[in-house]
């Protein structure tokens, strides 16, 4: 077991390096640094300024490592900042990346948690509900619906629910963000609601899809003959067992509750990790784009290593190789 | 280097002649063509809504220069024109106007082209039924070019990690593993910018983060094929390595490869208008559409002809290709089979 959690985490950390590997070569071999640079500071600029900038941003070195500088290169600096999470300031604003992550962490948590938690369970039961009725009409029309969520474009969803319940109803306010837990609920309503239209389709069909597969195996059957009710047996048996595979579906989208949600946030105005995303997609912000990407799989690596490991701790039929 | 309508109307035809190539083979094969039969039974309607949606597109994909008409001014006419711009050409007004409206939406000062525009005109006076027809055009490139660069890369790299294992497999895996583990929408975003904004850089990205999932399904299905009795039965006749896989493995993964095709095109589209929505995605696409009606929503009073129109082709494309990929995967996938008796 010691074994197979060390190979592991040796592999996960292996991945890290491929996907430092891979930034780099997007960010600073494919884009040019000098284009950066221009891209921050405007398209006519002395060389002499461009040079500065460059400096003071760290993009000043040599890109590959050379026999004589084996050390003093950007492809080294990268790996060593990136790995000791150091990730120094914006490209656009100069400001502290790290301080500005750890002020978003919190806004984006608040809006990314409720809606997963409440994503899951409504999924589960709508799902139950319907593959309890699997095969009648009441379950084609769930699917049907399910469909019908899934082709609509988060953006209608967005658009239209801040139209109809924030401009129409008045029931709260279109965009902003207070911190104060008497309040925050009210900012965070009209995101959450949105979030869980547009998740709930495809869910609910995933789920169903998997609480089927269990209803036909042999020990529904044999629940059933020993004279279980088709309730107890949903709740007991399939539910119990769908989980697995549900499970490791949704134990993957944990790290990026972290990250926060890119459209929704900039949205609806909460100054999360997702509108900090956002508003560096628009500046063309490189540093903060690919410490996010890397800060995003950082946790997904993480994640994965913690599903596999009690995987093998929760069911015995998954064999260590 | 001939200019762009000409190479897009050479892509054009070469793709009706794949296309055409497809449907000979497919009415040789009684498989197949039962599989076909059978979907054409399952859903009519939705093939044929999605038959029109590929004939709106065909028709503003083959663009050529002349055919002037009257009142044009002499730029325009060298510019390359598709049938879809040669219906509705020289219907331009000042600024919004109501569907079907005689005046402008804001001024009241009389439309050039009373009571011609059935969904009405944008900020910049374009008629929006155009605007939406020619938005099929893009939401059809971006599908099925993007499949064109995820799907051959998926399967040879797949197949070559699924066929040869060892360290073929383990470079393959790995690769993998990195590029699954970046958060896709981000990853997306990021290549799109370092490549320079556009439509060819937009496909390429998606083709680059959609191949991910196709290859470990390919890879996974090699590894259960090359076990089968048949191929070890090649294996020892002496038949070459490059023909197992072409005649004993490849033809087992053309169902994955169709069910993906579909499945995949609604996600591609989907993600699309939301690219738009962060000013990245394709000029002209119902997601830069929606995007840009986001700021006429909350006006007073409300433009919605813009984003209604925009947003109902979207929907409608979704849900066909949703119906239709459903259909393909329950007909061609074994595993769904139980389910349905």
């Amino acid at each position: 077991m010691l074994a197979y959690i060390v190979r592991r985490v040796a592999y996960g950390m292996l991945v890290v390096l491929g996907v430092l590997f891979f930034l780099f070569l997007l960010f600073f071999a494919v884009a040019d640094p000098d284009d950066i640079a221009r891209k921050a500071l405007g398209e006519k600029v002395d060389a002499e300024i461009i040079e500065q900038w460059k400096i003071n941003h760290n993009y000043h070195k040599p890109l590959w490592p050379s026999i004589d500088r084996p050390k003093d290169n950007l492809l080294v600096d990268h790996f060593a900042r990136m790995l000791s999470f150091d990730f120094g300031r914006s490209d656009a604003d100069d400001s502290v990346i790290s301080e500005r992550i750890k002020k978003g962490v919190g806004p984006s948590l608040a809006l990314t948690v409720p809606m997963f938690l409440l994503g899951l369970f409504f999924g589960v039961l709508l799902a139950l509900f319907v593959a309890f009725f699997r095969e009648t009409y009441i379950d084609r029309m769930g699917v049907f619906l399910a469909v019908l969520g899934m082709s609509v474009s988060i953006l209608l969803y967005i658009i239209g629910v801040q139209y109809l319940v924030g401009k129409l109803l008045h029931w709260f306010p279109i965009s902003g963000f207070d911190p104060s837990p008497q309040v925050i609920w009210r900012f965070l309503a009209l995101p959450v609601l949105v979030g869980l239209i547009k998740g709930i389709g495809g869910d609910v069909r995933f789920y169903r899809t998997v609480f089927v597969e269990e209803i036909y195996r042999d020990y529904v059957r044999t629940a059933r003959a020993k004279g279980c009710s088709e309730g107890r047996i949903m709740i007991r048996h399939v539910l119990r067992n769908a989980m697995i595979p549900i499970l490791t579906q949704v134990v993957v989208a944990i790290p990026f509750l972290f990250t926060g949600a890119l459209l929704l946030e900039s949205f609806f105005g909460i100054p999360g990790l997702g509108s900090m995303t956002f508003d560096a997609i628009d500046g063309n912000d490189f540093s903060v784009l690919r410490t996010m990407v890397y800060i995003g799989s950082l946790l997904f690596i993480a994640g994965q290593i913690v599903t596999d490991i009690t995987y093998t701790l929760v069911d015995p039929r998954v064999r260590l190789e | 280097m001939p200019e762009p309508y000409i190479l897009s109307n050479i892509t054009v035809c070469l793709l009706l002649a794949t296309a055409f190539g497809v449907v000979s083979a497919v009415r040789k094969s009684d498989l197949w063509l039962e599989a076909s039969r059978e979907l054409w039974r399952r859903r009519p309607i939705a093939l044929l809504v999605f038959g029109l949606y590929l004939l709106i597109g065909l028709l503003d994909s083959i663009a050529w220069v002349g055919g002037s008409v009257t009142g044009e001014d002499a730029v325009a006419v060298y510019k390359p024109k598709s049938i879809v711009d040669r219906l509705f050409v020289n219907l331009e007004e000042k600024s919004y106007s109501a569907p079907l409206a005689d005046r402008e939406f804001y001024d009241r000062s009389p439309l050039r082209h009373q009571g011609s525009h059935l969904l009405g005109t944008d900020i910049l006076g374009r008629d929006v039924l155009y605007l939406t027809l020619k938005g099929a055009r893009v939401a059809l490139l971006i599908g099925i070019l993007t499949s064109l660069i995820a799907i051959p890369l998926a399967v040879l790299l797949g197949v070559a990690a699924g066929y040869f294992g060892k360290r073929t497999d383990d470079i393959i895996f790995f690769l993998l593993s990195t590029l699954a583990s970046m958060p896709g929408l981000l990853l997306l975003i990021a290549l799109i910018i370092v490549l320079g904004r556009g439509t060819l850089s937009v496909c390429i990205a998606l083709g680059v983060t959609s191949w991910v999932g196709f290859c470990r399904i390919t890879r996974g299905e090699t590894m259960k094929l090359r076990e089968l009795d048949y191929v070890y039965a090649a294996r020892v006749l002496g038949v070459s390595e490059t023909r197992i896989i072409a005649r004993h493995v490849l033809p087992g993964l053309v169902h994955l490869i169709v069910i993906t095709f579909v499945l995949t095109f609604s996600g591609l589209v989907l993600t699309e208008a939301v690219l738009s929505w962060l000013g990245v995605g394709v000029d002209g696409s119902w997601g830069q559409m929606i995007a840009q009606a986001k700021d006429e929503i909350s006006r007073e009073p409300v433009i919605w002809w813009n984003i209604t129109s925009a947003g109902v082709a979207l929907f409608v494309l979704l849900l066909v290709l949703n119906f239709v990929g459903d259909a393909i995967r329950d007909i061609l996938d074994p595993r769904t089979l139980r389910e349905n008796l």
